[in-house]
């Protein structure tokens, strides 16, 4: 009886020390109190459940410029994470900033962990990668813009619901037939300008937005918003917006309620909005690509993505490192990021993980939900549409935004704007240029 | 009441009435969204009578719904907002109150330049120098500390500024009195102006408790362990989830719901404001 | 400024300044002065590499169109705010100091407003004033007025302004309040038997002897609106449309904090503290002469 009191005690003793013993490791994190934010905590207990090494700590800490500012500003302090959310718009901020970055590919090659990058997919790895191809940071979330369509409508306008349009100009025929037979007051609306109607359309489009490769071949690039094909494009949305085709309802998801409400027929915006879109409307709705131009001949490329990769910052003891890499090959598997795709409205961003949602039906059950990934890997990313990677490019963003606004509001023509859109620009990216030599 | 004129009176109540529907509206439709069901909101126009989801939201907001947002429960963190609200508040006043007694009731070389280094932090709110004052909190070693949570707020002249205005309005007679009866400074301001400015602190101390409960950005950032998470916090993370709409009506059910505490404060302090206001005059 | 009477003591005035003084240089004066030396750096964010530059950035700023636009807009948003605050408030301060019944149902729920977290409020006045969902704008469609504050600049900052000056209603009520019934019933009555009316008997008696306290409002209500309504900028319009309602303290915000450009934005906060220590002195000196102790 006494020896077997010891006994428990000893264990009792011992599994205290084990989790004292345990390394801990920080993530911060901005996904907030929705079914992300629930999944971040799920899988970081079960990964410190696989184990009793390390101790994955998630921390939420607020929107992902909130993040971001917190990390460095911890940085600067000495007091930063190992592991923090940075968005997709931040990479070229983290990238230039050698001496605090630890990169992913060098990580797990150091911890020597068995880890094949080869599995992400092309248009997801290369917004993230070095010129030669090496991952920087692990992909997380991702997202690409859509066309969400109300069924209903297209029903009540007499137009085939199951064959939405594909080229601008269908959109803009079906918009007025939908506005003449009164089935909805607007055509369409778009989230988040710059992503969708710049960004996006340049690689939809196949046309850099910036020189250098939108800037992955150097930090001397310059924007080119100004070329015909973007002036063309912001103002046939001006001349549509004034016949009420297109309706501007404000920044990122702001003018979804229009959507939501029936007000606007269509709506672009994230995939990642699936989720929502499903839970807010009680119509009938579809998804499908984002309209291109018929006479732009290399329209279609592929679309690019948004949303967030994870960096790993320097300044830790080399074992929690290991354990970064444990925990980062642990992300990467194919169980971990089914169920992340399933529950979440982000993309698959491996192969594998694409595979088996489709092999289990995942794609029958939830029509459209493979829009998105279709779309990233319409074609092989090409130098103009693997993605962005401009410095300053939060701010350069705001540029855009109230460029765009001084269109929509009538303050400036379209060629105006985008003039003005990219002498401010360059004035972000040279002064960026400056500060990451 | 001086006079009794009825157009008066009707004028007197209809402003106030109109005024309160006007600053009570966003109040009200908060309430009314966290009685809607799922989808309700989203359908113009919102309505302006609550529905009948009121109990089940409320039921989630207490259980699961703040839990999703960094697994804190509810209770640590109403307390957490507590100590800072409480503490900002009650920090505040007593380094002002006695401050404001100097500047204002002393002679002493520097006076002015005292006056001065307390004036312009009128200005600046933390939010705007926050990556230098995290520097300042974290080589003190205060991150993730109660301290580190207050007193950098603390830091601000508004109550000494109140304080300092109030003092002045203090009729000369007080003091006189009081050295004829033979009291020095520290017993003149115990006896005498400090139950002078009893209302003065009472509504300072609702506004600092509802300012320190209201914090954001500052606990975000100088907080890495949940254990300290303020209730703004866990109800920011619901609002901003990134890529999905809200759970609208379990978000403002928790808003209401945070709400009542500092309500609570607003209603109790009245109490006292009204009662001071009595003691000294009328 | 200073009793006319008080103490002479050598050591109690540095004993009681000391708490506030210590706060203050620690978490005031030495920030604000990292922000000085900042403003004349151009560095990456993480603080890699630093460059000393002088004025750069302050010239810089200068040259900067939307810069000065942006002072525009603050002087347009902080009069705005300002005045309609506290004339609300005074006025309701006023009438309920006048009602005897249901005086103090009035009180609390004119103060609830204030409980509201700046973060939450943002998220109420996004609703409320939502396009296509929200009630006012809804109301106003009804009337006949078209409410698009996404694409209408001059809505945008009504919807600010808004915004901002009620946050501070409450406030201003409770002082207001409180001054009003700190005035000696007995001048009120011997107004009124000299037959003022009540309008007269307000401007002549009463507003004269609310002016410590309007004048505290006064300087609280600038810095309030210059300072501390970047919170409801970002949640309602985040400076939009077209930078209209981009006031100077949400560019502070908006460089430093989201775009990470912290030379910039110090500077800018160096700028900005420098108008309102001058605002401040202005005040203290001249518009503080005139109030009546």
């Amino acid at each position: 009886m006494f020896k077997k009191m010891i006994g428990a005690l000893g264990i009792a003793a011992l599994a205290v020390g084990q989790a004292h013993a345990a390394i801990q490791i920080q993530w911060w994190h901005a996904m907030g109190g929705g079914t992300t934010g629930e999944k971040v905590q799920q899988y970081a207990q079960a990964f410190n459940e696989s184990q009793d090494k390390y101790e994955i700590k998630p921390v939420y800490k607020g929107t992902y410029t909130e993040t971001m500012t917190s990390a460095i500003a911890a940085f600067r302090a000495g007091e930063q994470p190992a592991i923090v959310q940075v968005f997709e718009v931040g990479t070229a901020t983290m990238m230039a900033a050698k001496g605090a970055v630890y990169p992913v590919h060098q990580l797990m090659a150091d911890a020597g962990v068995d880890w094949d990058p080869s599995d992400y997919l092309d248009a997801v790895k290369s917004y993230y990668t070095t010129p030669d191809g090496k991952l920087l940071s692990l992909p997380f979330n991702s997202s690409t813009p859509v066309l969400f369509y109300n069924k209903d409508v297209f029903e009540q306008a007499g137009l085939d619901p199951n064959n939405p349009p594909s080229t601008w100009a269908a959109l803009e025929d079906v918009s007025r037939k939908i506005i003449d037979s009164g089935a909805a007051e607007c055509g369409f609306t778009t989230g988040w300008q710059s992503w969708v109607q710049l960004e996006n359309f340049g690689a939809w489009h196949n046309h850099a937005i910036a020189t250098r490769a939108n800037g992955f071949e150097g930090l001397d690039t310059e924007l080119k918003l100004n070329d015909d094909l973007f002036v063309d494009h912001i103002r046939q949305l001006k001349e549509w917006q004034d016949e009420n085709i297109f309706a501007y309802g404000g920044r990122r998801g702001d003018p979804n309620p229009l959507f939501y409400t029936g007000e606007c027929a269509m709506l672009m915006n994230s995939s990642a909005y699936y989720g929502s879109v499903k839970g807010e409307t009680d119509f009938d709705f579809g998804m499908t690509f984002l309209p291109y131009r018929g006479d732009v001949e290399a329209a279609p490329q592929n679309s690019i993505i948004g949303g967030a990769t994870l960096w790993v910052l320097r300044g830790q003891d080399p074992e929690v490192y290991e354990g970064v890499a444990e925990f980062f090959k642990y992300l990467s598997s194919p169980d971990v990021q089914v169920d992340w795709h399933e529950s979440t409205g982000y993309v698959p961003i491996t192969y594998s993980a694409y595979e088996r949602a489709r092999g289990e039906g995942f794609y029958d059950e939830n029509p459209g939900a493979d829009i998105a990934i279709k779309q990233l890997t319409y074609n092989e990313p090409t130098p103009a549409s693997k993605g962005l990677r401009l410095g300053n490019f939060v701010q350069i963003r705001d540029v855009l935004n109230e460029e765009l606004e001084a269109v929509w509001s009538g303050e400036k023509g379209a060629r105006e704007a985008l003039d003005s859109a990219v002498e401010r620009g360059n004035a972000l990216l040279r002064k960026f240029e400056r500060t990451a030599r | 009441m001086v006079e009794n004129r009825r157009w008066l009176n009707l004028l007197t109540h209809a402003v106030l009435l109109l005024g309160l529907a006007v600053v009570a509206l966003p109040l009200w439709m908060t309430f009314v969204a966290s009685t809607l069901g799922p989808g309700e909101l989203i359908n113009p126009p919102i309505p302006l009578l609550p529905g009948s989801h009121l109990l089940a939201n409320y039921g989630e907001a207490l259980s699961s719904g703040m839990a999703r947002a960094g697994g804190v429960p509810v209770g640590t963190m109403l307390f957490n907002s507590l100590v800072m609200a409480l503490g900002i508040a009650v920090g505040k006043i007593a380094i002002s109150v006695i401050s404001a007694y100097a500047i204002v009731y002393f002679r002493f070389p520097f006076r002015m330049t005292v006056f001065w280094l307390i004036f312009v932090t009128l200005m600046l709110p933390v939010e705007v120098r926050i990556v230098p004052t995290f520097q300042v909190v974290s080589s003190l070693g205060m991150l993730n500390s109660y301290a580190g949570l207050t007193i950098p707020l603390i830091a601000s002249a508004t109550a000494t500024f109140l304080f300092r205005q109030f003092f002045l309005t203090v009729p000369d007679e007080y003091l006189e009195a009081a050295r004829i009866d033979g009291a020095g400074p520290i017993r003149f301001f115990r006896d005498i102006l400090l139950p002078l400015s009893r209302t003065n602190m009472a509504a300072l101390f609702v506004i600092l408790f509802i300012y320190g409960w209201n914090q954001y950005l500052w606990p975000l950032i100088v907080t890495t362990d949940e254990h300290l998470y303020t209730i703004v916090m866990g109800i920011k993370g619901m609002v901003t989830v990134s890529d999905e709409e809200p759970n609208w009506p379990i978000v403002m059910a928790t808003s209401m719901l945070a709400m009542l505490p500092p309500v609570a404060v607003v209603i109790a302090m009245q109490r006292l404001f009204v009662k001071g206001l009595v003691d000294t005059e009328k | 400024m200073q009793k006319r009477v008080g103490f002479d003591r050598w050591a109690l005035p540095y004993l009681l300044v000391l708490p506030q003084l210590a706060v203050t240089l620690v978490f005031f004066i030495w920030p604000a002065s990292e922000a000085l030396w900042q403003s004349m750096l151009r560095q990456d964010p993480f603080g890699l590499s630093t460059e000393f530059v002088w004025f750069e950035n302050f010239v810089e700023l200068f040259h900067d169109p939307a810069y000065l636009h942006s002072f525009g807009r603050t002087i347009v948003f902080s009069a705005s705010t300002t005045f309609l605050s506290m004339v609300v408030s005074l006025l309701m301060a006023v009438a309920a100091d006048r009602v005897m019944r249901g005086a103090n149902t009035y009180k609390t729920l004119l103060i609830w407003p204030y409980a509201v977290a700046p973060a939450i409020a943002g998220v109420l006045w996004w609703f409320i004033f939502n396009p296509s969902i929200g009630i006012v704008a809804y109301a106003l469609s009804v009337l006949g007025v078209d409410w698009n504050h996404y694409n209408n600049g001059a809505q945008a900052m009504l919807l600010v302004v808004i915004a901002a000056a009620w946050k501070q209603i409450s406030y201003n009520f409770i002082f207001f309040l409180a001054g009003l019934q700190a005035i000696p019933r007995s001048l009120i009555e011997a107004a009124a038997i000299d037959a003022a009316g009540p309008v007269k008997r307000f401007w002549t008696v009463v507003f004269p002897l609310l002016s410590p306290t309007t004048f505290f409002l006064l300087v609280i209500n600038v810095v309030y609106s210059f300072f501390e309504t970047f919170g409801i900028v970002h949640a309602t319009t985040s400076g939009g449309p077209a930078a209209a309602t981009e006031i100077l303290v949400y560019k502070v915000y908006k460089d430093g904090f989201i775009g990470l450009d912290l030379g910039s934005s110090a500077a800018q906060s160096v700028i900005l503290m420098a108008i309102v220590i001058s605002l401040t002195v202005v005040q203290f000196r001249y518009i503080e002469r005139r109030v009546a102790y």
